[in-house]
């Protein structure tokens, strides 16, 4: 089923007559209010009567999330404060976090959209939405939470983690879709058959996961082992969240509900525009949103787009699932993770150096496991076990609070850590994704 | 009675402990004790060396990471209760013991025993107030 088939299927020169038309306002909305986008566009000597085709998009000023962390926390903000009924925010490398502060109609987008990807998914009603996104500031439970209940899906919120309690009332209440992690989904299967549950025998349709990288092998595997069919969904906070983009049945890349976010691939080093097909960083403009819209953001997410018709009989653009970062970037368990934001937090602790390497791996239990190698410099070398432990406690501290991630502390040798032309490489990432 | 040690830092890979007594071997340098402490993670090596400055830079020189740390060498008489007298000596003064380790060979007799206490000028005071000595060859 297609949750708005006017908007889904409709007609191409239509959705952008209308694209056009909301790019327009948006673009005289953002120039006549918002500080920060009309010195932009001066800057770049682009006025709001220059766009006069979607083409002319190319002529705005992108933004980027470095923008969003100096207007932290209002500096976007396009709508009265007194109109914003809800904020989610993300974390960010220097901890400043970056805002999506919603009005009521960017509330009820985020319920459309995220009702149509859940559609996309085989979701309707009568469905039970089993949601295993962390609800709070994380938009992930709260986003499959709001389009489960515009589809009028039985929803059960019971976030991360609690993974025996997950399995009894999947079992209990019939859970028919699951929204999580892959990663984690793959963890519930282990749990499942210490347990002695069969996913086969449960009611499980589909599964709609996202908030990390994986891949088709990681895809078949958990087909096969939670019964299910798996699907890919695409978000950021600071676009909306999840309801982006999602796979459909045809599992040939994910829709991008375009009428709200329009997309374009660029050139990561020029900023020129990419025809569809070739590969490059994806950027999207909220073209409906009211409260923090942004205007080409830089998503730092490389894939690329194919137009048409799909077999699911909606032609909504597609994106490729993603290839890769035009960043540093990792994404730990859901937690977004910089390089560079472990090297401030070594520099900080007096007796370490930052000479570091992150290992992530999954391990057994399908999660992703992380081993942080810190070399052990002369100056904070102890002839004391106690010592070198105290140390290593000590950073998986800072780590834990700094990063909102668990790494294993590993103290390595000076020098033991592979440089490539004289470079330390920083990142071994062993997922077999 | 004051002695130097010379600890290194290694992790627990294979044939790291090989290389670093081949270096020792190769560079003419005699043990005179040696322990390892480990964890799970790591291992340190310490060593009792005749001449500690020129080892820890053959080690240096060779990137490992090594110090020198004050310890106490002392000779004891091979005989029970001899450690048992030196420990409620520590006790009753209050001299805490960070590790022990005792020393390869004995002398005439003597077990020689190497401590690392946390006070470690209150610790060889009073050792050589209670007759204590050093081994004879450090």
């Amino acid at each position: 089923m297609i949750w708005n088939a006017v908007r889904e299927s409709e007609d191409p020169e239509k959705r952008r007559s209308r694209q056009l038309a909301d790019l327009k306002d948006l673009v005289a909305k953002l120039y006549n209010r918002v500080d920060f986008y009309r010195k932009k566009m001066d800057a770049a000597g682009v006025k709001p009567s220059d766009i006069n085709t979607l083409e002319d998009i190319s002529k705005l000023p992108f933004t980027t999330k470095d923008d969003l962390r100096e207007t932290y926390p209002y500096g976007l903000l396009a709508a009265d404060e007194s109109d914003i009924v809800e904020i989610h925010t993300s974390s960010g490398t220097t901890g400043t976090p970056v805002v999506d502060a919603y009005t009521r109609n960017d509330m009820e987008i985020w319920s459309e959209v995220m009702a149509r990807c859940l559609m996309m998914a085989g979701a309707e009603k009568g469905d039970v939405v089993q949601n295993g996104y962390g609800y709070g500031m994380f938009t992930g439970g709260l986003g499959v939470h709001y389009g489960a209940h515009a589809i009028g899906c039985n929803t059960i919120p019971i976030g991360g983690g609690n993974t025996e309690r997950q399995l009894q009332l999947m079992r209990d209440f019939g859970s028919t879709i699951l929204t999580c992690t892959p990663s984690y989904s793959l963890y519930m299967a282990e749990v499942a058959k210490e347990m002695g549950i069969d996913f086969s025998e449960l009611k499980l349709k589909s599964g709609i996961f996202g908030a990390e990288p994986w891949s088709d092998n990681m895809r078949r595997e958990i087909e096969e082992k939670l019964s299910l069919k798996a699907y890919d969904i695409y978000g950021l906070t600071e676009i909306i969240g999840p309801g982006v983009s999602c796979e459909c049945e045809a599992q040939n890349g994910l829709h991008i509900n375009e009428d709200h976010f329009y997309p374009e691939i660029i050139n990561p080093e020029t900023g020129d525009v990419l025809p569809d097909g070739e590969k490059g960083e994806l950027v999207f403009t909220t073209l409906t949103k009211t409260g923090t819209p942004l205007l080409r953001y830089r998503t730092r997410d490389i894939t690329w787009l194919e137009r048409g018709e799909c077999s699911c009989g909606r032609n909504l653009v597609r994106m490729h699932r993603l290839l890769g970062r035009t960043d540093d970037m990792m994404i730990i368990r859901g937690v977004n993770v910089f390089p560079s934001q472990i090297e401030n937090i070594l520099m900080d602790i007096e007796e370490t150096q930052p000479h570091y390497q992150i290992v992530i791996d999954r391990g057994d239990k399908h999660l992703d496991d992380v081993e942080l190698r810190v070399e052990v410099e002369p100056k904070f070398f102890s002839d004391e076990t106690k010592e070198l432990e105290r140390i290593s406690r000590k950073i998986a501290e800072a780590m834990k609070n700094k990063l909102g991630v668990n790494l294993r502390i590993k103290l390595v040798e000076p020098k033991s850590i592979e440089r490539s032309m004289g470079k330390a490489k920083r990142v071994i990432d062993k997922r077999t994704l | 009675m004051k002695t130097t040690q010379i600890s290194v830092f290694m992790e627990n890979k294979n044939g790291r402990l090989a290389e670093i007594t081949r270096l020792l071997a190769d560079n003419g340098i005699s043990l005179k004790a040696v322990t390892i402490a480990d964890t799970a993670d790591f291992g340190i090596l310490r060593l009792i060396v005749k001449d500690p400055d020129r080892t820890r830079d053959v080690l240096l020189d060779a990137g490992f990471t090594a110090r020198e740390t004050d310890v106490l060498a002392v000779a004891l008489e091979d005989t029970p209760g001899a450690l048992a007298d030196v420990m409620k000596l520590f006790e009753e003064n209050q001299v805490n013991i960070e590790y022990l380790y005792s020393i390869l060979a004995g002398n005439g007799g003597k077990a020689d025993i190497v401590f690392k206490v946390e006070d470690l000028e209150k610790g060889q005071a009073i050792l050589k107030e209670n007759g204590y000595t050093r081994p004879l060859d450090l």
